[in-house]
């Protein structure tokens, strides 16, 4: 670190992330950066919604230690240079102590050397690729072995032999992918094919010539957003129904369900750590106060679940640290319980969450039942063992 | 693994892409070879036909309902058309360049336009049962919603080779194009022919849109992503020919379908791209010329 | 060109504030201002190929994505122990650096091939083009389609470019450490020194021999041909710089962004980048600055506060600016001054209709 980087973090501290400077009624400012427009605008848009809820809940119970909190939104507008832009001002001009936000990994890359850079801390919502490791990120979403590999092992543990990969075109499906194909490796299973279209891609005329001709026993798709409405009619319309070759899905939840027209998509499966089906009180009350505010047929997910349960989790910690100071903050959140509406949950050492994966298959009523969940919470793996044996996430020396 | 099934599957695929690249595209080519001017609001109309098909689904539901909406789509656009070529159009048509850069304009704003009234998500239309079906045929699977799109291109092309062949809008629409100024010294309403065949250009993509959503979702961007190989088309194509626009739709649409036999969509995608900049190097006048007596086109 | 009155002697004043803006505004507005004077860069060479040249090319953003990366491969690099792989080959399986990235770990081959690898892939694509005289219309269209190209092509070979992420997490260039108060202020006096150089030279060129037969050829192709000149060269050169000014406007930005992804190459923001010229006026070098600025502190303003809005805004601008004011914001102001100098009876008349001709 240099001097000047120095100088910027004494004059931040100063400002607003002293606890010291900070008077007993003065509000304290956090951000919310989701892209409120462009093409990621549908489904982040959702996420900043249960941020702000989850702010304004808190706000009116008092605060946090005393403090009102004010969100300051800014639209990272589905642009990656734009979402490191945003949240250089946010943590420079608005004196902001965290942020709540991204959603593409692209964002994510694009915002991490901002939040080194200032010492500030990021909340991301959002299930990912994994293959990354910073003292100044949050992972509430999940980790490869919180979500594709549990429901490759689930698919497995149905007798499922040959596994046929579709995908966008981006880091994502590419990387979860490589992890699902090595564990098919060692398992002795067989790879069926593995395909990918560009983002918002809508012709998959080759691509289902190749299932048709590989018969896969299942599909795993982890397309992006309308690509998904484009497979599902062309897998219908060329004759190959869901109930032979079933599809699992990994980027389709509650909203994007509804969106497609439930029939569409009916009897496939989908994998997350939370559905809106889950039961308990706690998750009826989220559900019912997210429609209270945002209409009787909003559709609840599992990323808007996280960015919500990641503003509690950001007030139990800065409770328990007794302070806004980033690196006592970051030190407090760890294997810290919080409730939230899918359960207490902690973050590990490695500050992804433990969380426990579902399987769920949807109805005709466009939710999800639940056929399977893990055995318990599942610690989270930035790096896959198998695929990545010399990697390895340790944040407690930083 | 070149199989003779795939193969033979990809070459219907093939024609199967074509028919909508010139469902896309044939409007564009048309008001192009007549007035030099390219409509980057296009893709809009595509949309427009495809949330018209939605609405008329919610109206008139049943089985047949895709029948009733391809006519109105294809009037709902077409007046939209209208609309554009009043305004905008008319008001440019010396400047072809500020004709493509103005209608971009239009088309973010149609585009947002459609998600203020129907939300950024997109709807869903359903294909009827009796499109959901296929049968095999010589080991290749042939679904039924895209033997329908490809009658429809047939059908398209054919009414529309005997407007221009037999009618009288047809004979207008040739004497304007081979020479605007003298048809109009003899007396033609040229303005009324630019109106007539931009509204016709409007009208097909209008339709284009319903069969889309056969395939896909209608979203406020589903214009967008057949747009730009729509453009591609009438550039292949040659100066608003249909001969050429078609045959320059079959080439592409094989080109892309037996490509990907081998290749990922991307790299099918960049192959695509660079046939046709190899392809103007041997014909830069595209597949079909058209011989014009002006020096400066 | 309309380059007004005002601004012959205008540029003292401009130059003045941009010198005084680091004293002026926050680290962040400055790097913000950086991030569009970098864009400028770009914006001239549109002037040059759009204005002068009369060619309009949708694909800027393929050149501007183009210096991004060469800039960003060699940060990528040198932010690496010796032998060790970027982050994401790694995990994309990718055992050894591929032959093309390894140029990139020399600085100066690097910044060379900011401008080398634009100039040659330009050069090679509009000589192919050009020399089959295609223009207009089709060229847009083509240009447009290589944008598209070259976008998902970038995604699609994720083990070697980064993919939908792009590249980012960069340190230190030539020792100046990125992303810091001093870093940014360094890298805004590099960017308006490049700017002001960049502008002087294509001013230079507008204004000589080979300007004048540029806009010959824009009016008039066909009797420039008649008179004797192959065009295709001159084009082609056009071409290739505006190319170049477009990868040095994108390595700049970059620096400042501390991001390079195909979201700066595709067929949006590169239409966008037509918007900025049109706006600020397509034939002259003050008015696409303008326009520059205009356009994206608008964008940063209203697009946070009013997102929905921000589309129907520019759509509407846009249409209006192509439809009435061909000659942009730049072109009204000197239609505005033509009129106070012909209503002021002002005996200079001479000089201003000198620069009304010029502007045809």
């Amino acid at each position: 670190m240099t001097t000047s980087t120095r100088y910027v973090l004494a004059a931040g501290m100063a400002f607003g992330l002293g606890q010291a400077a900070l008077a007993q009624d003065e509000t304290v400012n956090v951000g919310v950066l989701q892209s409120l427009s462009g093409t990621m605008a549908i489904s982040e848009v959702t996420v900043k919604n249960a941020e702000i809820m989850a702010i304004d809940e808190i706000n009116a119970a008092g605060g946090v230690m005393g403090h009102q909190i004010k969100a300051v939104i800014e639209d990272g507008a589905s642009d990656p240079a734009i979402f490191a832009q945003k949240a250089t001002k946010l943590i420079q001009n608005d004196d902001v102590v965290t942020v709540f936000g991204g959603w593409t990994s692209a964002s994510r890359k694009a915002m991490l050397p901002v939040f080194e850079r200032a010492d500030n801390l990021l909340w991301y919502p959002v299930q990912f690729e994994g293959n990354e490791c910073s003292a100044n990120i949050m992972y509430s979403g999940a980790q490869p072995n919180q979500q594709i590999l549990p429901a490759y092992t689930w698919a497995k543990d149905q007798g499922k032999e040959s596994y046929f990969l579709v995908g966008s075109d981006y880091v994502f499906p590419r990387t979860a992918n490589m992890i699902v194909k090595k564990h098919i490796d060692e398992d002795g299973l067989s790879l069926a094919g593995e395909e990918y279209v560009p983002l918002g891609g809508t012709d998959f005329s080759a691509v289902i010539a190749k299932i048709r001709a590989a018969q896969p026993d299942i599909i795993f798709n982890t397309l992006n957003g309308d690509s998904n409405v484009s497979f599902f009619k062309q897998l219908a319309s060329a004759g190959i129904s869901i109930e032979d070759t079933p599809v699992m899905s990994f980027s389709i939840g509650e909203q994007e369900a509804q969106a497609m027209g439930v029939s569409l998509v009916e009897g496939s499966y989908a994998a997350w750590n939370y559905f809106e089906t889950l039961p308990g009180e706690a998750n009826e009350a989220f559900i019912a106060q997210y429609r209270d505010a945002y209409g009787a047929n909003a559709a609840v997910t599992d990323p808007m679940l996280h960015g919500y349960l990641n503003v509690y989790a950001w007030k139990a910690a800065v409770e328990a640290a007794g302070a806004f100071d980033v690196d006592e903050v970051r030190a407090a959140a760890v294997d810290l319980d919080v409730d939230t509406p899918m359960g207490t949950v902690s973050f590990a050492p490695n500050q992804s969450l433990r969380q426990t994966a579902y399987v769920g298959e949807l109805n005709e009523s466009g939710k999800f039942d639940i056929l399977w969940q893990s055995e318990g919470m599942i610690e989270p793996q930035p790096y896959d063992p198998l695929t990545f044996p010399n990697k390895s996430c340790d944040l407690s020396a930083g | 693994m070149l199989d003779a099934t795939l193969l033979a599957g990809q070459v219907f695929n093939g024609f199967s892409v074509a028919s909508l690249f010139v469902l896309a595209a044939l409007g564009l080519a048309l008001s192009f070879g007549l007035m030099r001017v390219i409509n980057m609001a296009h893709g809009e109309m595509l949309m427009l036909g495809g949330y018209l098909a939605y609405l008329t689904y919610l109206v008139v539901p049943g089985p047949l309902a895709i029948l009733v909406a391809m006519p109105v789509a294809f009037l709902g656009a077409a007046l939209l058309g209208a609309v554009l070529e009043l305004t905008v159009i008319r008001k440019l048509a010396a400047r072809p360049l500020d004709t493509l850069l103005a209608t971009w304009g239009v088309s973010l704003i149609l585009q947002q336009a459609a998600r203020s009234i129907f939300g950024p998500i997109g709807v869903g239309v359903t294909a009827p049962d009796w499109l959901n079906t296929g049968f095999l045929l010589a080991g290749v699977y042939i679904p039924s919603t895209r033997l329908f799109i490809l009658a429809v291109a047939v059908v398209v092309l054919a009414v529309l080779g005997l407007v221009i062949a037999r009618t009288r809008l047809g004979l207008l629409v040739r004497a304007v194009n081979q020479d605007r100024m003298m048809a109009a010294a003899s007396g033609i309403n040229v303005r009324r022919v630019d109106l007539a065949v931009f509204c016709l250009g409007t009208g097909i993509a209008g339709l284009a849109g319903v069969v889309l959503s056969l395939l896909g979702p209608v979203t406020p961007s589903v214009g967008q992503s057949y747009i730009v190989p729509a453009f591609l088309v009438v550039v292949m194509g040659g100066l608003g020919s249909m001969v050429g626009t078609t045959v320059a739709a079959i080439i592409l649409g094989l080109v892309s379908a037996i490509s990907q036999i081998f290749l990922d969509v991307s790299m099918s995608q960049v192959l695509m791209l660079l046939s046709v900049i190899v392809f103007l190097q041997f014909r830069p006048q595209g597949v079909v010329a058209t011989r014009s007596r002006a020096l400066e086109e | 060109m309309t380059d007004h009155p005002i601004f012959k002697h205008g540029w003292i004043v401009v130059l003045a504030v941009g010198i005084c803006a680091p004293a002026l505004l926050s680290s962040y507005d400055l790097n913000l201002l950086g991030r569009f004077l970098a864009m400028a860069i770009l914006a001239i060479g549109i002037v040059l190929i759009w204005g002068e040249a009369g060619i309009l090319t949708l694909g800027q953003g393929v050149f501007f994505g183009m210096g991004g990366y060469c800039i960003a491969m060699y940060l990528k690099l040198s932010s690496l122990e010796a032998g060790a792989l970027p982050d994401f080959m790694e995990w994309s399986g990718v055992s050894a650096l591929p032959w093309w990235w390894v140029p990139f770990a020399n600085p100066v081959l690097a910044l060379l091939a900011i401008i080398v690898v634009p100039a040659v892939f330009s050069g090679v694509f509009a000589w192919l083009v050009f020399r089959r005289r295609i223009v207009g219309v089709y060229f847009a269209l083509i240009t447009q389609a290589v944008a598209l190209t070259f976008a998902t092509l970038l995604t699609s070979q994720q083990n070697t470019t980064g993919g939908y992420n792009g590249l980012t997490g960069f340190q230190t260039i030539f020792g100046l450490e990125l992303g810091t108060t001093d870093g940014n202020r360094t890298l805004y006096w590099v960017t308006l020194a490049i700017l002001a150089l960049v502008f002087a030279a294509t001013r230079w060129l507008i204004g000589s021999r080979y300007g004048t037969v540029l806009r010959a050829t824009r009016d008039g192709e066909n009797r420039v041909r008649f008179l004797g000149y192959n065009t295709t060269p001159y084009k082609v050169v056009a071409f290739a710089l505006s190319a170049v000014f477009a990868a040095i406007g994108g390595a700049l930005f970059t620096l400042h962004a501390g991001v390079v992804s195909p979201a700066f190459v595709g067929v949006v923001p590169s239409i966008e980048m037509i918007v900025w010229v049109a706006v600020g006026g397509r034939h002259s070098l003050w008015g696409a600055i303008s326009g520059v600025l205009i356009v994206n502190f608008a964008k940063d303003m209203i697009s946070s506060a009013l997102p929905e809005a921000w589309l129907y805004v520019l759509g509407l601008v846009f249409i209006l600016v192509v439809m009435f004011l061909p000659n942009g914001l730049a072109g009204l102001v000197d239609d505005l001054w033509q009129k106070y100098r012909t209503r002021d009876g002002s005996n200079d008349m001479a000089g201003s209709t000198g620069a009304l001709e010029e502007s045809k």
